[in-house]
């Protein structure tokens, strides 16, 4: 149990609002009541160099500045521009972009089908994570096994993961197909829209369980044993204790991995995707991540792409915002 | 009591299956000839073919230009995860001893300017930087293919958080030893985040190592494929013919998952830690 629990913020830091900080702290910068990034907790002693902190900070603004607000500006640029096909220049069209692509059925049908995409990864991914979770919190003997069982998925890259995926969805050789044709159900990826979805989801929850496990795990046994003893006093029925005591304590943590698997199925599922849809996005369901893909690279369509590219980032900046503004104030941190 | 604890079990078991047994099934399979999956798809037992088939897998001159071999890319994949892990270490941990230990003016604001990088995951701007990759020369290098993955705050973030909770009384005990800057950074700090570096250090490296829109962004040329990245083109190659190379495919994946599962089920308790203390 020591091994379990010295890994975790919770019991190695005290109050759980330390915990919240340290996780949270990225973030909560962006939600407006943090003052983590000013002065107030600098140290009480300081070098004071006219050079050496830039210096230190010299390599890492670089890079920043090269790979990240160069192309971020040109992202935001070039979404203004239309690019001439064969390299001749391009012109300013204002806002067409922008309306080309919000009009498109096909962007608001790939739009769509990302939404639910994403919808079903995160609830499956979190509610099976839990699921293991409190399971394996609940049994001493095992748990370490259980555990290390049950995580090291969590380092199969998504590519890796979607070609696994691929054989066990294949016409075949695979066996789910196989079971499912059992049930009358005759699967067909990369030919039937559905049975392509029903296929990346099932790939991007699989992957994204272990990772929902962790955090889970960590959260349950940084619970101190104390609350856990006058909650089961209180309460017999393990269910409605879990519901009432358990589950708000682990709200915090709920509430970071649901960015977390937001972010993952928007962003990170781009490996499985590709893999899965093998190039011919014609009539597969892709993301709008991948459609950001198609359109640049193999379009050549600088100025949609871009436009697309910005729209993305403004999801995922509303995203944060809001995540923080609104949900944080609801979830229980003591 | 006891009946709900087996049930426990039950579900617990059930989920080790779920996620094990399909790379099981892989690895099994991979050990069959082509032939023999084509017929009786995927398999349980032991095929008898595992020397040869990971021996051609490594060593054959495959890909367009019959060159790279799965050794190749291995080493790609190496030179990736760990250039990418040590940069970041190295980066971050200079960037976050400037913005705990330092005062100067514009601390507020660089502060800002690194840390808004976590808002944006680079799948957002892969166009553009791929165009700032074009522009600069670096396509087809390892620095192209290392080197932006690193513009983000992970490490920094986790890097100073970690100093913060440093004592103070450790640097004004340096300052009266006569200690400056370069050597309470050598001497002092990093000693003490060693556990820290090794943390993040596995952490980065699988995440490097699992690299993949990225990498088939920046490599045309076969000499520079990483394995995940290779993967791609080993579906591509399957898809016209008539058997396909299931077994080696399988095997293929098993190689590119390997380091990175054997890292995180051998330093699990400094892998955990790394992950649920930095975010990512």
């Amino acid at each position: 149990m020591t091994t379990a629990t010295d890994l975790l913020p919770a019991a190695r830091g005290g109050t759980g609002t330390e915990t919240r900080g340290r996780r949270f702290g990225a973030f909560r910068l962006f939600g407006g009541q943090s003052n983590s990034g000013g002065e107030s907790t600098a140290k009480r002693v300081q070098f004071a160099s006219p050079f050496l902190p830039y210096l230190f900070l010299a390599p890492q603004l670089a890079i920043i500045f090269i790979f990240f607000y160069w192309p971020s500006v040109q992202a935001i640029q070039s979404s203004f521009y239309l690019e001439d096909p064969f390299g001749f220049g391009s012109t300013f069209v204002g806002m067409t972009n922008y309306t080309d692509v919000l009009k498109s059925g096909e962007y608001l049908g790939i739009a769509r089908f990302t939404a639910v995409f994403t919808a079903l990864v995160t609830f499956f991914a979190l509610s099976i994570g839990l699921l293991l979770a409190v399971k394996a919190d609940g049994v001493i003997r095992g748990n370490a096994a259980y555990k290390t069982l049950l995580i090291w998925v969590y380092a199969i890259a998504p590519p890796v993961a979607g070609l696994i995926g691929m054989m066990f969805f294949d016409q075949h050789i695979g066996p789910i197909v196989e079971l499912a044709r059992w049930f009358g159900w005759d699967i067909k990826v990369g030919l039937n829209y559905f049975d392509t979805a029903f296929s990346m989801v099932v790939v991007s929850v699989w992957k994204q369980i272990p990772y929902n496990f962790i955090f889970f795990l960590s959260g349950l046994q940084g619970i101190p044993v104390s609350v856990r003893e006058a909650a089961a006093i209180d309460c017999r029925s393990g269910f409605r204790r879990f519901w009432t005591v358990i589950l708000p304590l682990l709200a915090p943590t709920a509430f970071f991995l649901l960015i977390i698997n937001v972010t993952y199925a928007l962003f990170d599922t781009f490996g499985v995707i590709d893999v899965m849809v093998k190039d011919k996005a014609a009539n597969n369901p892709i993301t709008l991540v991948y459609k950001v893909y198609m359109d640049g690279f193999r379009g050549n369509d600088l100025g949609g792409s871009s436009a697309q590219s910005v729209i993305l980032m403004l999801i995922v900046f509303v995203l944060t915002i809001f995540q923080f503004r609104f949900i944080e104030r609801r979830v229980h941190y003591n | 009591m006891y009946r709900t604890k087996i049930f426990d079990h039950v579900i617990l078991l059930f989920g080790v299956f779920i996620m094990v047994a399909p790379v099981v099934v892989a690895f099994m399979t991979s050990t069959h000839e082509a032939a023999d999956i084509h017929r009786n798809g995927l398999s349980l037992s032991w095929g008898g073919h595992f020397v040869e088939t990971y021996k051609t897998v490594l060593t054959r001159q495959g890909g367009f230009t019959g060159k790279i071999t799965g050794f190749n890319m291995m080493l790609n994949s190496m030179i990736l995860g760990l250039g990418f892990a040590v940069g970041k270490i190295v980066l971050s941990m200079l960037a976050a001893y400037a913005l705990v230990y330092f005062r100067f003016p514009l601390a507020t604001f660089f502060f800002w300017v690194i840390f808004t990088t976590l808002l944006l995951p680079l799948e957002v701007r892969i166009l553009p930087s791929y165009e700032v990759m074009n522009t600069l020369k670096l396509t087809n290098t390892y620095t192209g293919l290392i080197v932006p993955l690193l513009a983000s705050a992970t490490g920094t973030f986790y890097f100073r958080q970690f100093f913060k909770s440093v004592p103070d009384e450790l640097l004004e005990a340096a300052r009266i030893d006569g200690a400056g800057p370069f050597k309470f950074f050598i001497d002092v700090l990093v000693p003490l985040s060693r556990t820290m570096m090794a943390a993040i250090f596995i952490i980065m490296f699988v995440y490097g190592w699992n690299q993949y829109l990225w990498p088939t962004l920046m490599t045309t040329d076969e000499g520079f494929f990483t394995l995940v990245r290779g993967i791609k083109q080993i579906l591509l190659v399957w898809v016209g013919s008539n058997i396909p190379d299931y077994n080696e495919a399988f095997a293929l994946a098993i190689l590119a998952m390997l380091p990175p599962v054997m890292i995180v089920v051998i330093f699990q308790r400094w892998f955990i830690k790394g992950l649920t203390e930095s975010d990512k």
